[in-house]
């Protein structure tokens, strides 16, 4: 069993009074600026532990061994996914309420013909981007994530105390099910609250745009808590093959992910047409470093880093490149919801730095919690002993 | 004393493997092993060294990766200046975006097809090849284990005693 250390605590603890300081002088000083650095902060660890279901689901519905000695790592971190998720209906409603203006759309007269601010294309949206829908739907679907992961740990647990292979089965067909509706609402996830701030434009990828910046930091994250429990003498089966087919994952979705910028990219800078390209008229004009550096260092960093079979094997590697991605990704995240926002008058300061650490200690606090739950190998998972055995 | 090759033959991977690893416990050197399936971890049983390939296939990429860009250069730049999207830049770095996918491609292409061609040669895999496999059963079910030595009796028992079901030896002139 694992059991939080004083230093864990006092670490997590310190990085939520940061945040919360962060919050407390963010929402006096510039509340403006505060609402899309909350939601920035909030969505990326949201994103992170909402993988980490869909990657426990997958191991299901692919019959997979070799992540078995660190499924319970994965299991702790979807623990965050329901306090983001209330968060992020927090979001939402303050957004109703006028006390943020993230979502443009949601401003009062802008689908009413008679007002001044009446805005026709917005207007014409309003069967998808109404207030009531969109709420509806967000509660669809943080409660169907949480409910999923809720009930595969159920299972999982379950099964420690049983055996046998009936939590199994059970695992398997609710895996495919939840599978088959994370398909569809995470890319509508990405559509209402992301792509919706910037109203007028739309981009057919963007859900899959989303979900492999989030396939990226889910796998790193696990990655990183699979490595440092590891080194603190936790997951005695975890050895350099598991953390090498993890290597290889975060390796994929990079690629992945620069496939989906790229794509989005070219063909909306080679057709120029005015709509479209003044998403990344605002991002060039405005945020010009941040968009190099997102580029290029989710790319050149884990393609070179992790391309060799030595690197991924190595910890260390992987620590290393698990930050420069997570940073990386980050800035994404930031890339992707400040501009609609924030327009030209962004920052990166204590409000954002500060919250992401509040985040981090929250995120931290829950997952080390939920880790202590149950013990850090599922010793009657079916496959367990060729988990063990797993050699690459 | 005539060099003698001696063939183990053996019905399971398994205790071919643990054959192997027992004969190279006592510092006999094993000049092949012939499977009519990849073996897991034979090749570390065997002592063999890792694959190079690996390598060669990013060499490869990046000679493809660099033709890429000198082929789009020329073509679309250099030899006959292309009007890009719209946008008459006339200029590599501006017009860069569209002549990624052709980058890309070429890398793999590339990497792939030279890759395959030096697997070939370096198993030297060449049209008309004869097979090097002393058995044909080794295509089927059965796996084969290649020992050249001047000791064949030793051999032969230490073989039959890890499990091969029967052992052949021919003299080698």
């Amino acid at each position: 069993m694992y059991t939080v250390t004083k230093n864990t605590k006092l670490i997590s603890y310190v990085l939520m009074a940061i945040g919360l300081v962060a919050i407390v002088f963010g929402f006096t000083n510039d509340a403006h600026r505060a609402w899309p650095s909350l939601m920035v902060n909030n969505y990326f660890f949201l994103g992170i532990s909402a993988f980490a279901i869909f990657f426990i689901a997958l191991q299901y519905v692919s019959e997979a061994a070799w992540a078995i000695p660190f499924k319970r790592v994965a299991e702790g971190i979807t623990s965050y996914f329901l306090v983001g998720g209330i968060i992020m209906l927090f979001i939402i409603v303050a957004g109703k309420l006028h006390w943020n203006h993230i979502w443009h759309w949601m401003a009062d007269g802008i689908m009413d013909p008679n007002d001044e601010h009446y805005d026709p294309i917005i207007a014409g949206k309003e069967a998808y981007l109404n207030f009531p829908f969109f709420f509806i739907r967000a509660a669809a679907y943080i409660f169907g994530w949480w409910y999923a992961a809720k009930r595969l740990i159920a299972l999982s647990r379950q099964e420690d105390t049983e055996g046998g292979l009936s939590s199994y089965k059970r695992s398997i067909t609710l895996s495919a099910i939840f599978i088959v509706f994370f398909g569809y609402s995470s890319s509508m996830m990405a559509w209402d609250w992301i792509m919706s701030i910037d109203t007028h434009w739309f981009s057919t990828l963007f859900g899959w745009f989303v979900f492999s910046s989030m396939g990226v930091t889910g796998f790193t994250m696990i990655a990183m808590v699979a490595i440092v429990l590891k080194r603190k003498g936790y997951l005695e089966y975890v050895n350099e093959n598991h953390i090498h087919d993890l290597g290889k994952w975060i390796f994929a979705f990079s690629i992945l992910w620069t496939y989906m910028w790229f794509s989005q990219f070219m063909l909306i800078w080679y057709s120029n047409i005015p709509e479209e390209v003044t998403y990344y008229m605002a991002r060039w004009d405005n945020y010009n470093a941040l968009f190099w550096i997102t580029s290029v260092i989710n790319f050149i960093f884990p393609l070179l880093i992790l391309m060799s079979r030595d690197s991924k094997r190595n910890f260390g590697y992987i620590m290393t490149v698990g930050v420069i991605v997570l940073i990386g990704h980050w800035c994404n995240v930031f890339l992707m919801i400040e501009p609609g926002v924030m327009k030209d008058h962004w920052h990166i300061g204590f409000t954002e730095i500060g919250m992401f650490a509040g985040f981090l200690g929250l995120f931290l606090f829950i997952v080390n919690k939920a880790l202590t739950k149950a013990p850090l190998f599922v010793k009657n998972h079916p496959f367990a002993d060729e988990s063990i055995h797993h050699h690459i | 004393m005539s060099k003698k090759v001696i063939y183990g033959i053996f019905d399971d991977e398994e205790v071919l493997l643990n054959s192997v690893k027992e004969v190279r416990s006592k510092d006999i050197s094993i000049k092949e092993v012939y499977s009519p399936f990849p073996i897991h971890g034979l090749d570390h049983a065997l002592g063999l060294k890792r694959t190079r390939l690996a390598i060669a296939a990013f060499i490869y990429g990046c000679i493809g990766c660099a033709t890429a860009i000198w082929l789009t250069y020329y073509i679309m730049i250099l030899d006959w200046p292309m009007n890009i999207g719209g946008k008459p830049s006339f200029a590599y770095y501006l017009s860069m975006p569209a002549f990624v996918p052709v980058i890309f491609e070429m890398t793999v292409l590339f990497s792939a097809h030279l890759m395959v061609i030096t697997y070939l040669f370096k198993c030297k895999l060449f049209p008309g090849q004869k097979t090097s496999s002393p058995d044909p059963r080794t295509t089927d079910d059965k796996f084969l284990m290649e020992i050249e030595s001047d000791d064949d009796k030793t051999i032969s028992t230490l073989l039959k005693k890890t499990g091969a079901t029967e052992i052949n030896v021919k003299e080698i002139a």
